[in-house]
């Protein structure tokens, strides 16, 4: 009789084991399928930030190899103390939230435009995709030219571009230009979540368009918005083919990247290039988790993202 | 009558809008055809379109080796750039959305990190780096750090395409006595490569993009892509300005992406707003 009542138990026990086995064999073979893209990103990002945190602290020239001497913090005390970073700094921030600013207002008009016209739909989405499309060095060109006075239908007898503001202002229009699309493709997935039947009650209450928009929409699409804004803004921080294109940091228009640039190529200088390398990813960090924190930009790591 | 001129009216106010859209678009790309299209005389003459339009400067730029070399470079850079960081991508991609394994948030989480990360602090490590193991100046030495900012674009994108694929077929499969292996070959690919495509033309577009990599990992034309030697051009002698090449070499390099972007037009819209739908 006791046997009898065993049978199941040990049934139950089988299906268990199989079960878990087939869980392990799941779970394996999903870090099996990861592990290679792991590898080669941590082996192209992770491996060569820690290298950078060493170097940063030793005095190299790619002049005068094997001369490598540790010298503790020197390079960030010259580095932050040095004009030249801190204006390349500013211009970076002015840089990024100009141009974030200006995307996230011409992006919502766009994607408001994408989402409603009533005529010829397909060829404004597909138009709007046309500056996505080209790389940022054509279009750094395109607006080099188009401001290069005798040769530009917009500079006419100014030369803006030897300017340092003149400048600064063509660079964001530039950035401006080019990632407006991707700030419109972002905000109309959001626009597609609002409820049609929500606004057409809201119109029938009395709220006009403007109200439609400030009430009901924007904080619908509110999680879309800091996404779009979390990515511009940092993707705007690294600002480098324009300004490399535009000016190539002429009058006080380079960027942190441009400076770092120029320190490591230019100038061969590993140990400060490293320093700066440094500098300019805490930076985007603490942006990312000024982002997060404040703001609570649906952190995209869960599940989800761009 | 009343309801009717309203409707009109409101078109109308739509096609304008529509008009400026297209010329926010279209005049800078219209403008670096018109100057690739410029002779000598009439380069400097501020005009927006050309007086007596000549292709001077494409046959001029199509007799350059340099440019040729770049053009060549580009074109296999990229395309094995996005094959790899396709096929590595799907993998990843199609554990993250079907399998439950665990590092899988933090794989995740990594990934975004990557995407966000300031290529500029790369390059100064991976410049020493590169030259110490014999791979700058080289193909490798352009598609490691492509494919790594590649990859998750493509993991993001193919994930959230993976996700819309009815789970039922695999579990069908799966019941058909197939191993999880054979699900993904025989069942689970054929349906995403809607997805993988997409994902393909985003990828290869980042690529094809690049620029601060492909300045500072090159020194000469053995590796260096377009958008890089196009910062190089120098005119025939040293008075004469490159502008008429470099505007040539712009339109080359960006008239067979925007006509494939145009074709493709809905397909990269989904693949760019996929993960944002849910985010």
């Amino acid at each position: 009789m006791s046997t009898l009542v065993a049978q199941p138990d040990e049934a139950v026990d089988i299906a268990k084991r199989r079960a878990s086995e087939g869980k392990r064999a799941e779970q394996r073979l999903g870090m099996l399928l990861c592990a290679p893209a792991v590898v080669v990103m941590l082996s192209v990002t992770a491996y060569p930030i820690l290298y950078a945190i060493y170097l940063s602290f030793f005095k190299a020239d790619l002049r005068t190899p094997g001369n490598n001497e540790f010298i503790w913090l020197s390079n960030y005390v010259t580095v932050l103390s040095s004009p030249i970073w801190w204006s390349a700094f500013g211009i970076t921030m002015f840089i990024t939230v100009i141009s974030t600013a200006f995307e996230l207002i011409f992006g919502m008009m766009l994607a408001v435009v994408m989402h409603r016209t009533i005529v010829g739909r397909g060829l404004v989405r597909t138009s709007a995709l046309v500056p996505y499309a080209i790389v940022t060095v054509v279009a750094a060109f395109s607006w080099r030219f188009a401001w290069t006075q005798g040769i530009g239908w917009l500079a006419g007898d100014s030369a803006p571009l030897t300017e340092k503001w003149p400048s600064v202002w063509i660079i964001i229009l530039a950035e401006v230009w080019k990632t407006v699309p991707f700030m419109a493709l972002l905000l109309m997935a959001g626009l597609a979540l609002v409820p049609e039947d929500l606004l057409k009650a809201a119109s029938m209450d009395g709220a006009t368009a403007w109200q439609r928009f400030w009430k009901i929409t924007v904080p619908l699409i509110k999680p879309s918005i800091l996404v779009a804004l979390l990515f511009r803004t940092l993707d705007a921080f690294r600002v480098f083919d324009n300004i490399y294109i535009l000016t190539s940091g002429a009058n006080n228009t380079s960027s942190v990247s441009i400076v770092a640039y120029n320190n490591l190529i230019r100038g061969l200088n590993l140990g400060i290039g490293s320093t700066m390398a440094v500098l300019i990813f805490i930076t985007i960090a603490i942006i990312a988790f000024l982002f997060i924190k404040l703001f609570g930009a649906a952190a995209p790591g869960q599940g989800t993202g761009r | 009558m009343s309801a009717q001129t309203e409707t009109t009216s409101k078109k109308v106010g739509w096609g304008l809008v529509n008009v400026l859209v297209l010329l926010y678009a279209f005049v800078p790309v219209v403008w670096i055809i018109s100057l690739s299209l410029k002779g000598g005389d009439t380069l400097n003459d501020g005009k927006f379109l050309p007086a007596n339009p000549t292709s001077d400067a494409y046959s001029k730029i199509f007799s350059n080796d340099d440019f040729l070399r770049a053009l060549a470079n580009s074109i296999g850079i990229c395309l094995i750039s996005t094959f790899i960081a396709l096929v590595l991508g799907t993998m990843a991609a199609y554990a993250i959305a079907r399998l439950d394994f665990p590092g899988k948030t933090a794989i995740v989480a990594m990934s975004l990190l990557i995407s966000m990360f300031p290529q500029i602090a790369l390059v100064t490590p991976l410049f020493k780096i590169e030259t110490a193991v014999g791979l700058f100046d080289t193909w490798p030495g352009l598609i490691l750090p492509y494919i790594t900012f590649a990859l998750p674009l493509g993991i993001y994108t193919l994930s959230a395409f993976f996700r819309e694929i009815p789970w039922e077929l695999e579990k069908a499969a799966k019941m058909d006595g197939a191993t999880p292996y054979q699900a993904f070959r025989k069942v689970i690919a054929p349906l995403a490569m809607p997805g993988v495509f997409t994902t393909a033309i985003l990828v290869f577009i980042a690529c094809w993009n690049d620029f601060l990599f492909a300045i500072s990992l090159t020194s000469t034309n053995r590796a260096r892509t377009v958008p890089a030697a196009m910062s190089y051009f120098t005119g025939a002698t040293t008075f004469e300005k490159p502008t008429a090449a470099i505007a040539a070499a712009a339109v080359i390099i960006t008239i067979p992406i925007v006509i494939f972007v145009l074709f493709f037009q809905r397909r990269i819209v989904a693949g760019l707003t996929s993960g944002a739908v849910k985010g």
